[in-house]
């Protein structure tokens, strides 16, 4: 809880559970087949599984296709700037412990204009939970080069196909100090659900990268991922500590390098949790500052503080 | 130690009476010349006299010269005087750069180890004192000269007549963190400096004429960016987020060690963008936010400010104006960021605009902009400047239980007629964690929206909008009564004046209506919206005069005085403008008026 004074009334004490129905707002606007719809799906999966109470959600975007996500979520949201929702969500969460912050976009809006402050966030370890949709394509501008756009993607911003090496969001995310990470895929609705909850479950700075395919105007890019495609989706076993020879092949989520080496793994790679350690969160550790605070000041309330802060001024 | 005991004159001599004092200190800044400027400010404020001080900050962070300049006395101390009575110099090139800033008649005390005073100007009283041998001396050679500027304390103590065991106890106080002999060192410095052989300095004793002050409350001594931090703590603000920009950043550092005894949190972040997206998290979710800057900075927040507009969501952000543009004088102050704070962001985003005039207002009216954001839902700026920010000044301390603002969040459910941004009401959002009655949870957007929060492209519907977010900005303005109007109430100029030319103007005011101008003087704190019956004012002067520290642009007029003019279309207003980084001298806007007079 945060620590300072809420005025509320009571919510009823008995209240419905968390179902589809009540998790459904706006009609989503997105074309027809957009990978982003199956996000949308696992994620009210997620809540009612979860079962927060409703009104202790927060859904938060920036701007894109993706980033129209709060808007068909029936929970307290916010439409924010482009490439800014990290930082905004940083504010959310920090001063609400007993919120739960989901923060959504798309591959530009989290890995090129917010670059930085994913970085930022990760390494912070603000307690959030981050879903990137990414479809390698700036969706909403209609058909720009992302920062994923594979080399040779044609675009209208590079006619001749895209010539700047795409990063690898895997490997930036790894590298970004972040505490959990998974990569899922829009056609696999039951895994995006694990990977989705498990984020949501976990103390930290979450986040989730979703391959979401832009129907419109990046179709098939990740079919080589899609079983229904003639693809494969090659999933990560993870360690299960049960002594057997075939748990020396898992891979031990904790383990920075061999994360490493799933992220560089040739396309269309592997999909399953890549990362999952426990560090001190900036909202735990901010707590303490608070609590070590209060101790030096003996309980004084805040006008006993400033008064003896004004009196040493004299 | 002669410390406790001995706070008088020498007997033979009788000092004179002063009224004010304005003593410059110069020298480098490792020599610690700010803590001795620190202590003077802190005993005057301790001693019911006003004080004000006057510094500069070298962009070099050690070495490099420094100095230090404050105003003591026993009346109403408006600016930190044009000219000194006394100059310390530490060293040759202090001397050299800053003895044209002492009057004629006054007092140069100078290093004799250090400076060699051009025998030929006889303009002051050279009084020359072994600063560093006897600091040297005095701590028995084992603490270098360190300690010089404690020395130099204690020979003002002398020659002021200062109250001795209230400055040894600041002294104690400052100290005595630290170890027994850093206290025991310092006070002997400060002994030998006070007992430094006074016959030299026979001529050059003062008293201050003694004014109790009137309020009978005891004084406070702090800077305009620590005034601007309590502040807003005595209003309930608990979380901020910023990243550190001279001179702003003392505002974050204090809030960081500040805000966790209150239960709060400041976030550094990664940039001045995060910042300010930082702050709206925390105001959207109810915690009134503050995020602080500087010219450079606040270009970055631009963006973040127009969501808050849009969205309505409250929103403090301050900033401390310094030269620009670009890096441009990071360390010296200007008013050029007036048509950022008031027009920077996209599209029709109106916000409101203020202004402090002193240090004591820097407290006070940030308080004014909390409780605005907080009643209209939208974002305030509050304009200070770099000489505000390094500006100490004393004032009574505010009566706290009187004033303490709550930090309460608000969550109480809302029922189920509730609408985000209804267009006939003024906008309070349900921060997340409130129950809402009818099960429809509200979005907050930065897209055009209607009363429900829903994107809407309706073009009837955002010019509803438009002119509801423009006019719950003039219901502030019609909140706000007319300013005052000092000295001549009608006459041939009015002078014109906001943030922290306050001081300056107000004695150029004085000093001209004794020469014989009939002149009358406004100072606006609301910068946008306006306060009201300005054109009222405006009609009784033949001339109105802005004085500001801006350019005065393609056009002509400096910032303020074309928002004047494009406001009240008033052929009459001028300006008043200067951009030499450094504050008004009551002498430059006498100047300014006589030469608009076509006098002198
Ligand atoms: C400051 C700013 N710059 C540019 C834009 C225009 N813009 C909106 S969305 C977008 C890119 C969206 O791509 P992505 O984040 O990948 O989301 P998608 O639409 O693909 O889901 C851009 C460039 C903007 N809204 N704001
Ligand atoms: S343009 Fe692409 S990303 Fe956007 S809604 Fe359509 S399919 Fe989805
Ligand atoms: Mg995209």
């Amino acid at each position: 809880m945060s620590s300072l004074p809420i005025v509320s009334a009571p919510v009823p004490a008995q209240r419905a559970p968390l179902t589809k129905k009540n998790l459904t707002a706006d009609h989503p606007t997105w074309c027809p087949g957009c990978g982003d719809f199956a996000v949308l799906a696992s994620f009210h999966r997620v809540l009612e599984k979860l079962q927060y109470p409703q009104e202790k959600i927060v859904c938060l975007a920036g701007i894109g296709c993706s980033s129209r996500f709060p808007y068909f979520v029936n929970t307290h949201g916010v439409h924010f700037l482009h490439g800014r929702t990290l930082p905004f969500a940083v504010g959310v969460s920090l001063g609400n412990d007993d919120l739960h912050v989901f923060a959504f976009g798309g591959d530009g809006d989290g890995y090129s204009i917010g670059g930085n402050h994913l970085v930022h966030t990760a390494r912070k370890n603000v307690r959030l939970t981050y879903v990137i949709m990414d479809n390698y394509v700036y969706g909403l501008t209609k058909k720009q080069t992302s920062p994923t756009s594979s080399i040779g993607f044609k675009t209208k911003t590079d006619p001749t196909g895209a010539i700047d090496q795409p990063i690898n969001p895997m490997r930036t995310l790894i590298n970004s100090g972040a505490t959990f990470i998974a990569r899922s895929h829009a056609s696999q609705v039951n895994h995006m659900v694990e990977m989705m909850e498990r984020a949501a479950r976990h103390d930290g700075f979450g986040v989730v990268e979703v391959l979401s395919e832009c129907v419109e105007f990046n179709e098939g890019a990740f079919d080589a991922a899609s079983p229904r495609k003639g693809g494969v989706f090659k999933t990560i076993e993870l360690k299960k500590n049960d002594g057997t020879p075939e748990d020396a092949k898992r891979h031990d989520p904790t383990n920075e390098l061999a994360a490493f080496d799933l992220a560089l793994q040739p396309w269309p790679g592997v999909f399953g949790v890549f990362l999952d350690v426990k560090r001190p969160t900036k909202n735990q550790m901010e707590a303490e500052l608070i609590a070590k605070a209060k101790e030096r000041t003996k309980g004084a309330t805040d006008l006993q503080v400033l008064q003896a802060t004004f009196s040493r001024m004299r | 130690m002669v410390s406790q005991n001995s706070t008088s004159h020498p007997a033979n001599i009788t000092p004179r009476s002063i009224n004010d004092v304005v003593i410059r200190l110069a020298g480098n800044s490792q020599d610690g010349i700010q803590t001795i400027g620190g202590f003077l400010a802190r005993l005057a404020g301790r001693s019911d006299q006003d004080v004000m001080t006057f510094m500069t900050i070298p962009s070099t962070i050690s070495g490099g010269p420094s100095i230090f300049q404050v105003r003591m006395g026993s009346g109403d101390i408006l600016s930190a005087g044009d000219q000194a009575d006394f100059l310390v110099a530490f060293y040759q090139h202090s001397y050299e750069s800053h003895i044209n800033s002492l009057r004629p008649g006054g007092v140069l005390i100078y290093d004799s180890g250090n400076v060699t005073p051009n025998p030929d100007d006889k303009r002051f009283t050279n009084i020359g004192v072994p600063i560093t041998n006897a600091t040297v001396e005095a701590v028995g050679g084992t603490g270098k000269d360190k300690g010089k500027n404690i020395y130099v304390l204690g020979l003002l103590a002398r020659i002021f007549n200062l109250d001795i065991s209230k400055l040894t106890a600041l002294i104690k106080e400052r100290f005595g963190g630290r170890s027994e002999d850093i206290v025991r060192n310092a006070l002997m410095t400060f002994d030998a400096g006070y007992a430094w052989p006074t016959d030299n300095v026979r001529d050059c004793y003062y008293n201050f004429t003694a004014t109790p002050h009137p309020s009978g409350r005891p004084q406070v001594t702090m800077d305009g960016n620590q005034a601007l931090s309590f502040g807003l703590i005595t209003a309930g603000v608990r979380y901020g987020a910023a990243y550190p920009i001279t001179p702003a950043t003392s505002v974050m550092e204090i809030l960081r060690a500040e805000l966790p005894k209150y239960g709060g949190i400041f976030v550094q972040c990664e940039d001045e963008i995060a910042a300010v997206s930082t702050a709206l998290g925390f105001s959207y979710s109810g915690h009134l936010a503050v995020t602080n800057s500087s010219g450079p900075g606040l270009s970055l927040k631009m963006e973040g400010l127009g969501w808050g507009v849009m969205a309505e969501v409250p929103l403090i952000v301050i900033n401390v104006q310094r030269g620009g543009p670009s890096t441009g004088l990071p360390t010296m102050v200007e008013q050029s960021d007036l048509l950022q704070a008031i027009f920077g962001s996209h599209g029709d985003s109106q916000r409101v605009v203020l202004a402090p005039k002193n240090v004591e207002d820097c407290y006070y009216f940030v308080q004014e902009a909390v409780r605005i954001a907080r009643k209209y839902s939208t974002p305030v700026i509050v304009l200070t400047d770099q000489s505000l920010a390094t500006r100490i000044e004393a004032f009574d301390e505010p009566d706290l239980e009187k004033i303490m603002g709550s930090p309460a969040i608000e969550r109480a459910p809302r029922g189920a007629d509730f609408k985000p941004y209804s267009l006939d009401q003024l906008t309070h959002h349900a921060p997340p964690g409130t129950w809402i009655d009818s099960g429809s949870y509200p979005i907050v957007s930065g897209l055009e929206h209607d009363e429900m929060g829903h994107p809407t492209g309706n073009p009837a519907m955002h010019q509803k909008m438009t002119i509801k977010r423009r006019e719950k900005i003039k219901a502030l303005g019609a909140e706000l009564s007319p300013p005052q109007v000092y000295g001549d109430q009608e006459g041939e100029v009015l002078l014109v004046g906001w943030g922290s030319t306050w001081g300056p103007a107000h004695e150029a005011l004085k000093q001209l209506r004794m020469d014989g101008v009939k002149i009358g003087q406004v100072h606006l704190r609301y910068l946008h919206p306006l306060e009201p019956g300005l054109d009222e004012i405006f009609r009784h002067y033949r001339q109105i005069l802005v004085a500001e520290l801006n350019d005065e642009g393609l056009y002509g007029y400096g910032q303020f005085a074309t928002m004047l003019r494009a406001r009240y279309c008033n052929d009459s207003i001028r300006g008043i403008n200067k951009t030499d980084g450094l504050t008004f001298k009551v002498s430059d806007i006498v100047a300014g008026v006589n030469r608009y007079l076509g006098r002198k």
